[in-house]
């Protein structure tokens, strides 16, 4: 079966650059093992939030130029990063995914354990905020779903009574939720917003909660609403009639499965292919050691061809790196990956200080291409969280690494 | 640290990271609270019933098979494959005399072939849907498949047999129940393709149900004796002959594919890659260019594809939906990937009727809002649903081709 562009990875990074090259009229196929990390979404993408030093960083644009040379964003080169950095928010608008952020300003997000987190942008679900102490109300009530545990509301009151915000915590009844209840691993996020979102019911939740304001000003709920139709998500909050926020919740998520629906329905729509739950086997290179095909479990004798190929298989999580006792190493075409020698070198034994693991992946000497035993392999790009060079969960720069790589290495493909 | 590495089970559940994936795709936890969901039930609950058996959760029986979590989970872990393995191994209830019934799809389709008009007009009145809902548990809103009066086997024996050595390249064809008992028409649309692009097709020498039936209702004996028989033949048919084997419906191909080897523990390693689907076979020779097929120039149908589930599990309803786009005068439209609710056997039984209409209701929704002129699928229990549940006929892609080939000037093209 033949490809213009095979992109092994369906996830932010993978769906991104293969809307852009399908829109772009190339015949693309997307290989996905599985569903994406956009399943624990936290309903915002970051850019950049911290330096490798430790600095705070409040423009992103700007501090990108301050990174090391291995970093994506250094390979790319500042322009570059601000001008795909501003793509992005027209690229997910026609997507029919509502954002909002800039890349020149960072705003601020809250984590369901109540912490702030720098973000770029935020889905439409969230209210991103501008400051990390922006005080979200005089008083806000924090309400519940009676038997729903992924949504921490103590942690919650506690984060914004810092700020001075009074906090009072409520629980909703409804019946239809008191089936989930028999099932409580089951009482989860995407399981609600089934429920919830049927016409009806989120009326009679917005409503059993606009009964339960008192003097608040200010509603906080978890998000739970809209997993296929955002809109929900707004006419709760016009029902409710107070300013109301969502919080992101323990995984699932359901804006980030609402997102990654979206975009794969957008990929899908514009003609590209996406095969969910197929595994890439191996490659077979022409004589110059560019990719000429792949197999994969599910295709079996039958070869996927393709022009150009992606790799955006994730990192560890994915398996796009798998690391044994020795080393660690790309399973499907083998590509030169950064790593530290000796694996007491890879972990901190404090789990909450910055691990090493996190920045290994590929080496990418020239542009996003991948080498193989060091010869640049001129068809094969590396986009997301398979890249080495930055720590993307110190830096706050994952998000921005997905989307941005994924449209650097489209165009670089369009443009060839 | 080697240990860790080596040490991984026959159905890998330790490589369950619990990030809950599985249970967000499982189309029995939003419409059934009793069912724990693909994670509790499967390599959770793994764990526990590794220490003691006692842990074995009769609820497991509400899980349809579709392995949805497994197309699903990003680590590779063989959910479906835990939870029905755990249902073979620890349930000790013998199946009810309705189980046995619906999953002896062979026994019962010889015997109601031969009274097929009475059997037919029979199960279809009202009070015997009463009696059958009452006494046996079978739903009574339930439309039975109709009976053919000829199998397709005598059917094939008496009309096209003789000819088929006539080809110059031949393949098996594992015609499964459906097309034996209910449908030979799908069977006769097979040969007529696979004889206008040049190949001979031939009947396995013994063929026996796949056994999918038997599995999920616990009648792993009788499975393991159809598996022995089927793969007997199918060796014959590869090894011997230089034949491989085809088929047009999704689940039984997946049963003797992974089936076999994952749940009933036999080893087809040798014959597995030449089990396939007559759409996938048909799709690689037109592709390589092997073969050439001409439609007919007045051709034009708005056709709807549905995915099934176990046609999602192998991942090739690619081949199907390519198949069909080619047909110059085909609209085709991919429907959302959703479970119809059947599950075979599973919407038959009184108790899951409910659960199995609540499923396929985002299906129906879509067919109904998109107006097609049919829906096309691989697979016939989901053909049996949908054509009850929505006002539209339902047709294999194999038969689709079969009405849209010009079949004389495709014949010639391929001489």
């Amino acid at each position: 079966m033949k490809f213009d562009t095979i992109i092994i990875g369906g996830g932010l990074s993978g769906l991104v650059c293969g809307i852009k090259l399908q829109k772009a009229g190339q015949k693309c196929a997307i290989v996905s093992a599985g569903q994406s990390a956009m399943h624990f979404s936290s309903g915002t993408f970051d850019l950049l939030g911290r330096l490798p030093d430790g600095t705070a960083v409040e423009n992103p644009s700007e501090a990108a130029g301050r990174l090391d040379k291995g970093h994506p964003y250094s390979i790319l080169g500042t322009e570059a990063v601000l001008k795909y950095a501003d793509e992005a928010k027209d690229f997910f608008a026609e997507c029919g995914i509502s954002v909002s952020g800039d890349a020149r300003k960072n705003s601020w997000r809250i984590t369901p354990a109540g912490e702030r987190k720098p973000a770029w942008l935020t889905l439409g679900d969230f209210t991103p905020l501008a400051s990390k102490d922006e005080k979200i109300g005089n008083r806000a009530l924090i309400v519940n779903i009676l038997g729903y545990l992924d949504f921490n509301t103590k942690f919650l009151a506690d984060s914004f009574e810092k700020q001075g915000t009074e906090c009072r915590i409520a629980a909703v009844r409804l019946d239809e939720m008191e089936r989930l209840r028999k099932n409580p691993s089951e009482m989860r996020a995407t399981n609600i917003a089934r429920v919830m979102d049927r016409d009806g019911i989120w009326e009679k939740a917005a409503l059993q909660i606009k009964e339960l304001i008192r003097e608040e000003d200010v509603v906080v709920l978890p998000a739970v609403f809209g997993l296929k139709d955002a809109s929900v998500v707004d006419k709760i909050r016009e029902t409710i009639g107070v300013r109301t926020i969502f919080a992101a919740t323990m995984p699932p998520s359901v804006p980030g499965i609402r997102t990654q629906m979206a975009l794969r329905s957008e990929f899908e729509k514009a003609g590209g292919r996406f095969f969910l739950g197929d595994t890439v086997t191996g490659s077979e290179c022409r004589e110059n050691g560019e990719i000429e095909s792949v197999g994969t479990v599910n295709f079996g004798d039958i070869r996927l061809h393709a022009d150009n190929f992606v790799l955006a298989s994730g990192s560890f999580f994915s398996k796009g790196m798998i690391a044994s006792p020795s080393k660690i190493y790309e399973p499907i075409f083998g590509i030169d990956l950064n790593y530290a020698e000796g694996r007491g070198n890879w972990f901190d034994g404090c789990f909450w200080n910055r691990q090493n693991y996190i920045s290994f992946g590929a080496c990418t000497k020239d542009g996003l291409h991948a080498s193989i035993n060091g010869n640049t392999i001129g068809n094969l790009y590396v986009i997301g969280s398979l890249l080495g060079g930055s720590n993307t969960l110190y830096e706050g720069c994952g998000g921005g690494i997905a989307i941005i790589t994924a449209m650097a290495a489209a165009d670089s493909i369009l443009n060839k | 640290m080697n240990m860790q590495e080596k040490n991984i089970s026959a159905n890998n559940f330790e490589q369950c990271i619990k990030c809950t994936v599985c249970t967000v795709y499982c189309p029995v936890v939003p419409v059934n609270p009793l069912y724990p969901g693909p994670k509790q039930a499967g390599p959770d609950g793994e764990r526990l019933r590794l220490k003691k058996g006692i842990y074995f959760d009769d609820t497991l029986k509400y899980c349809m098979n579709c392995k949805r979590c497994e197309v699903a989970c990003p680590s590779g872990v063989r959910i479906g494959d835990i939870i029905q393995a755990a249902r073979l191994k620890y349930n000790t209830q013998p199946p009810k005399l309705r189980d046995m019934i619906l999953a002896s799809t062979d026994l019962m389709g010889s015997i109601a072939t031969k009274a097929a008009p009475i059997v037919n007009m029979t199960v279809g009145m009202k009070p015997v849907k009463a009696a059958m809902d009452g006494v046996l548990g079978i739903d009574k809103h339930r439309t039975f498949p109709k009976y053919s009066s000829r199998t397709f086997e005598k059917w094939f024996n008496k009309n096209v047999k003789a000819f088929q050595e006539s080809f110059n390249r031949h393949v098996s064809f594992f015609h499964g129940c459906f097309v034996n008992y209910n449908y030979p028409q799908l069977g006769k649309d097979l040969v007529s393709v696979m004889n206008s692009i040049g190949y001979g097709v031939h009947l396995l020498d013994k063929e026996k149900c796949c056994g999918v039936a038997l599995i999920s209702n616990g009648m792993t004996d009788r499975a393991r004796k159809n598996a022995a028989i089927n793969l007997e033949s199918i060796r014959k048919s590869v090894n011997e002959r230089q034949m491989p084997v085809i088929g047009t419906s999704s689940t039984c191909s997946f049963t003797l594919r992974d089936e076999y080897p994952h749940l009933l523990g036999i080893n087809n390693e040798d014959v597995r890659d030449y089990i396939e689907l007559a759409s996938r076979f048909i799709y690689r020779i037109v592709d390589e260019g092997k073969v050439k097929l001409v439609f007919k120039k007045d051709y034009k149908a708005r056709i709807a594809y549905h995915t099934p589930c176990h046609m999602e599990k192998l991942g090739w309803g690619i081949f199907s939906t390519e198949l069909l786009r080619m047909i110059p005068g085909a609209e085709v439209t991919v429907l959302e990937s959703n479970c119809c609710g059947i599950a075979g056997t599973y919407g038959f039984k009184k108790e899951n009727y409910h659960v199995s209409q609540a499923i396929g209701k985002p299906l129906f929704e879509q067919i109904n809002k998109l107006r097609p002129d049919f829906v096309a699928c691989d697979c016939e229990t989901c053909k049996w649903q949908i054509e009850m549940s929505t006002e539209y006929a339902v047709k294999n892609p194999i038969s689709v081709l079969a009405e849209a080939l010009d079949l004389v000037a495709t014949s010639e093209a391929n001489k």
